[in-house]
């Protein structure tokens, strides 16, 4: 049995601080200070690919150009989550001044915030309180700008380079890499991106110090997280949970007594079986999640889990690139022909390894997480999907 | 960055060593190791979108696209290991699975790169579903130019790429994503109802036969077969150089007289040559910028345009027409070559033969697919008749030898038919960047000044090259009496090559940044010789030897300058009179019309 932590609820990013007492105490800092205390903490990306944000604050600080830019990533298009969007109506203000940190950090006067399409009600509201935040900025000496930019309703627009292009009015497709955002991002600059919850995590490291923050979650995921939790539970909602958890503890709480398999971290994440709950952390050294968690009891057909799942990478893969374009459609495809009995059961290990393949060839994560769900699927419950 | 900076990797285990920003395809290159390649081509961006070139790279989780991965330092690629051919082997199977492979009944067949990696990769295995009949198997016919069928394509994105960079036309894109994606036009209009100028780099550069000229090969045949019919062909100057490629020549080679053999053996009636016309063209040409420079020089009219620009492109002339009619009376009124050939083929030639021009056909040979387009301009039938019939490209024309079952090499070179079949070496470099301004500058340089250009051998250096925009300039000194306005004056000019380039000096002249009086476009890259209807493929490498082939013909030929074409003489000896006549303006000029914006 793995070593993993108690169930534990915490109240950190939606509580209300002084802004200005944080922006204060930053302003005082050198970029080096800032860096080093986000470094300290261990914080990983809370956006999918849990890049540890220090870093990527370090490298895009270390980048000559004058311009840069701090993109703020609330596209949200994973289906079940909406933990931005509660962040973004609550607590707008951790969100800015995460930027304005960041901004001071790496050295940009420019923040971007791409907002959801569907999330364009919040608007108004946002813009009030960024108005308000504006001047707080101008207050605490900060020379920083945020503005608005509204998706256009793909998936794909959440991946950081497709994101860019999306802004610079092409079309959303994920580019090459290298080069990373850091050194050639928005209009060629150099750029950090991170999630909204990401930004807001720093906020809480300014205030509390990384140590006080490392004390949460585990050594290799620290901190905690913002969870949807969705799907047969009694409880569905929002809950800030800390890192490290096994899935065991997670259904206890969660579940409806009958879970027989619970899918973390949306479509691209993996489906974990009953059997493997105990051994499984949810955190970076385990099952890393953006925050989708949902539940599925014995009465879910995991064939229509899947077909949903394939469906929607089906017609959100950007089609740009060959793995991903008909690797979709062939897994789709193929699953419903097993199904009806036009194609033999073996075909599905035909199809594992093509999924296989788009891991390690697509160009982007979205092709490249294709085979996550489609694998710990199929392979813990192959009989559903033939029969 | 520090240039020139040496990177060492190891390829395979072998060491190289490539400048910095090379990519592990570049590098894999000079070590002669293949990796297959899609989306990639040299003319473009890097799109690294096939996932055809993946390789794994030593401690990477995924195996990168090595079209786009730049070489870093103590990096080990291996570019056959298992992993990477699998994966290779399924991103070629699912291509597969998303097309209509009829490779027997396809323009492309045995040159295509599809079918190529096919061979190389999947053996009839069908590992997939097959997802055809998923797709739309919409085929665009309607224009009399260019056929786009998407049940062949692999969304490579070359053609869009090319439509935007190379052209900036950008009258093809992406449209719908995942498995709706594909290449598309204006609101999915057919490609003859948008912007597209029909130059053909696309079709070029597509790897399948996705895009393809719409080809008139039968229509030829059946009109060399008619005997009621007499079938007069010209050929453009670009093609002499290029067509050797399609029937197993190296790049550069020149195959002038054998090609007019084979058209004779082809059953054409007579075989001429659109240099005939180049020619003409510079006569025409010239004298009506000398006229344009007299207008606003000496009469301060207000109403003639200068600067004046060339109109022998068709992809430039449909360009401007979408994009900068408010510049069209800048453009010369002369007709393209080939229109001006096929007139005095329905008049001159004719009269001279004693034939009824309704039973002439003329059929040109052209580099090009815009010309397709040009030839059915209702523009072009000032006789009462089509100026040409029908255009066929240097492929189709290559085709048509391999139809015939003629051995083109075993050939004895011939020359062309009289009447129209006489050209200077000042015609022949019509088929390059900066051809037409060096032949316009040959003869108006002495028509002016009595005297030949002082360049040596006639070569003008400056005007020459591949760089997208020339700029070059020339005193004239020492004029003849009646062009004594001109003393001193300072010709400025400009050479541009791609639409692109075109745009960039069309942008600065309509703006007023840039006071050119003459400026020679060519929608193509490099000219002619790398027409949309040429070889494929066409690449910076073979372009330079068709040009250097080019500029060897010129050098060549006994008589290099338009005005001492003998044939040319005759034609104005005996019907035109003399440049811009009256006649000449009913027959070989005509106007453009302003067309969409989308
Ligand atoms: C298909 C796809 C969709 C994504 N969608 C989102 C998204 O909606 N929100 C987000 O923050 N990151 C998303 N990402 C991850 C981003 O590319 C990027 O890693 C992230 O914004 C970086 O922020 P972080 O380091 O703070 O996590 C997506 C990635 C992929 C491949
Ligand atoms: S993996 Fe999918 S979403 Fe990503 S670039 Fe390729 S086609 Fe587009
Ligand atoms: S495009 Fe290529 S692979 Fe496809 S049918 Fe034509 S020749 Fe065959
Ligand atoms: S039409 Fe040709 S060049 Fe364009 S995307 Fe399709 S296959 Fe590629
Ligand atoms: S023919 Fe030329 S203009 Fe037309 S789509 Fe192709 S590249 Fe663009
Ligand atoms: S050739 Fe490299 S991805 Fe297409």
């Amino acid at each position: 049995m793995m070593k993993t932590k108690k169930i534990s609820k915490v109240d950190l990013i939606f509580e209300h601080i002084d802004p200005r007492e944080i922006l204060i105490k930053v302003h005082g800092m050198s970029s080096e200070e800032i860096i080093e205390e986000i470094l300290e903490s261990g914080l990983k990306g809370r956006g999918g690919a849990g890049f540890p944000t220090g870093m990527k604050w370090k490298f895009c600080s270390e980048e000559k150009e004058k311009t840069k830019y701090i993109v703020c990533n609330a596209d949200e298009g994973e289906p079940g989550t909406f933990k931005d969007r509660e962040i973004l109506d609550r607590v707008a203000y951790k969100v800015y001044a995460g930027m304005a940190i960041a901004g001071k950090a790496v050295g940009a006067k420019t923040g971007i915030i791409y907002l959801r399409g569907e999330y364009k009600f919040l608007l108004p509201q946002l813009r009030m309180e960024l108005d308000s935040f504006h001047k707080l900025l101008k207050e605490t000496g900060y020379d920083f700008e945020i503005d608005f930019r509204l998706g256009s309703g793909a998936y794909i627009c959440g991946e950081e380079s497709a994101l860019f292009e999306s802004i610079e009015g092409k079309r959303g497709e994920p580019r090459n890499k290298p080069p990373y955002p850091t050194t050639a991002g928005l209009f060629g600059k150099p750029t950090t991106i991170n999630n909204v919850e990401t930004l807001v995590n720093s906020v809480i490291i300014m205030k509390y110090g990384s140590d006080r923050y490392k004390q949460m979650g585990t050594r290799y995921s620290t901190g905690a997280k913002v969870f949807s939790v969705s799907g047969d539970t009694p409880i569905p909602g929002i809950y800030e949970l800390e890192l490290g958890m096994s899935l065991f503890e997670f259904v206890k709480e969660f579940g409806d007594g009958d879970t027989k398999t619970v899918q973390v971290g949306g479509a691209a994440g993996f489906c974990v079986p009953r059997k493997l709950f105990a051994n499984t952390v949810i955190g970076f050294e385990g099952v890393p999640t953006g925050g989708s968690m949902k539940l599925f009891n014995s009465s879910r057909s995991m064939y229509n889990v899947l077909h949903n799942y394939l469906e929607f990478f089906t017609e959100e893969s950007c089609g740009q690139c060959t793995p991903c374009r008909v690797g979709c459609q062939q897994l789709l495809k193929g699953i419903e022909s097993v199904k009806k009995g036009e194609s033999q059961s073996t075909y599905l290990n035909e199809l594992i390894k093509l999924a296989d393949t788009m891991k390690i060839a697509s160009k982007c994560g979205l092709g490249q997480s294709v085979g996550n769900a489609f694998k710990s699927i199929v392979e813990n419950f192959r009989e559903e999907i033939i029969y | 960055m520090k240039k020139n900076k040496m990177i060492n990797l190891k390829i395979n285990n072998q060491s190289v060593s490539v400048p910095e920003g090379s990519t592990i395809l570049q590098a894999a290159q000079k070590l002669n190791i293949h990796i297959p390649t899609l989306c990639n081509h040299d003319d473009l961006c890097v799109a690294g979108n096939c996932r055809v070139c993946v390789v794994e790279q030593k401690g990477a989780r995924v195996l990168v696209a090595a079209c786009a991965q730049p070489v870093v330092e103590g990096m080990e690629i291996l570019t056959n290991s298992l992993k990477v051919r699998n994966a290779r082997k399924h991103v070629v199977e699912l291509l597969l699975s998303e097309h209509r492979a009829d490779c027997t009944k396809c323009y492309r067949n045995q040159n295509c790169e599809l079918q190529t990696l096919a061979n190389e990769y999947s053996f009839g295995d069908h590992i997939f579903l097959d997802l055809v009949g998923r797709h739309e198997q919409m085929i665009d016919y309607a224009s009399c130019a260019i056929i786009k069928d998407d049940s062949k394509c692999i969304r490579c994105q070359r053609c869009v790429r090319t439509c935007s960079e190379l052209q900036k036309v950008s009258a093809i894109a992406v449209s719908g994503k995942g498995a709706d994606m594909k290449i598309s036009t204006f609101h999915d209009r057919p490609i003859s109802h948008v912007v597209c100028t029909n130059c053909g780099q696309c079709v070029n550069r597509c790897p399948t036969g996705a895009l393809t000229e719409k080809n008139y090969i039968d229509y030829v045949w059946d009109a060399i077969y008619d005997t009621e019919k007499h079938v007069v062909v010209q050929t453009a100057p670009a093609v002499r150089v290029a067509l050797g490629e399609d029937l197993g020549y190296d790049p550069g080679e020149r195959v002038t007289g054998k090609m007019v053999t084979a058209l004779k053996q082809l059953g054409f009636d007579s075989v001429l040559d659109t240099d005939f016309s180049a020619d003409l063209t510079i006569m025409e040409e010239g004298t009506e910028l000398l006229t344009r420079l007299k207008k606003v020089l000496v009469d301060k009219d207000k109403d003639t345009a200068l600067p004046m620009t060339t109109s022998c492109s068709p992809g430039w002339i449909k360009f401007i027409e979408h994009k900068y009619p408010k510049m069209l009376p800048n453009v010369s009124t002369c007709k393209s070559p080939q229109q001006m050939f096929g007139e005095l083929a329905k008049t001159y030639y004719a009269e001279k033969k004693g034939l009824n021009p309704e039973n002439i056909v003329s059929v040109s040979i052209m580099p090009c697919t815009a010309k397709k387009f040009e030839a059915n301009r209702p523009e072009m039938r000032d006789s009462g008749y089509k100026d040409v019939d029908y255009v066929l490209t240097t492929r189709e024309f290559a085709i048509m030898i391999k139809q015939a079952g003629i051995d083109f090499r075993t050939l004895e070179s011939s020359h062309y038919d009289s009447l129209m079949g006489d050209s200077s070496g000042a015609a022949v470099i019509f088929g390059a960047t900066g051809g037409v301004m060096e032949a316009a500058i040959r003869t108006a340089y002495e028509i002016v000044t009595g005297k030949p250009v002082p360049f040596d051998n006639l070569n003008i250096t400056p005007v020459r090259g591949m760089e997208g925009v020339k700029e070059a300039s020339l005193k004239i000194e020492g004029c003849k009496k009646e062009w004594k306005f001109l003393e001193g004056v300072e010709l400025k000019t400009a050479i541009a090559h791609g639409l692109t380039n075109a745009n960039k000096v069309m942008d600065a002249v309509s703006k007023g940044k840039a006071t050119y009086h003459f400026i020679e476009i060519m929608a193509c890259p490099g000219g002619c010789i790398g027409g949309g209807g040429q070889p494929i493929p066409t690449n910076i490498d073979i372009r330079q030897k068709r040009i250097d082939a080019i500029y060897e013909e010129d050098m060549s030929l006994p008589i290099r300058k338009s005005h001492e074409n003998p044939e040319i003489i005759q034609l104005y000896n005996d019907f035109l009179e003399k440049p811009n006549s009256h006649k000449a303006h009913e027959l070989l000029h005509t106007h453009y019309v302003e067309r969409v914006k989308y």
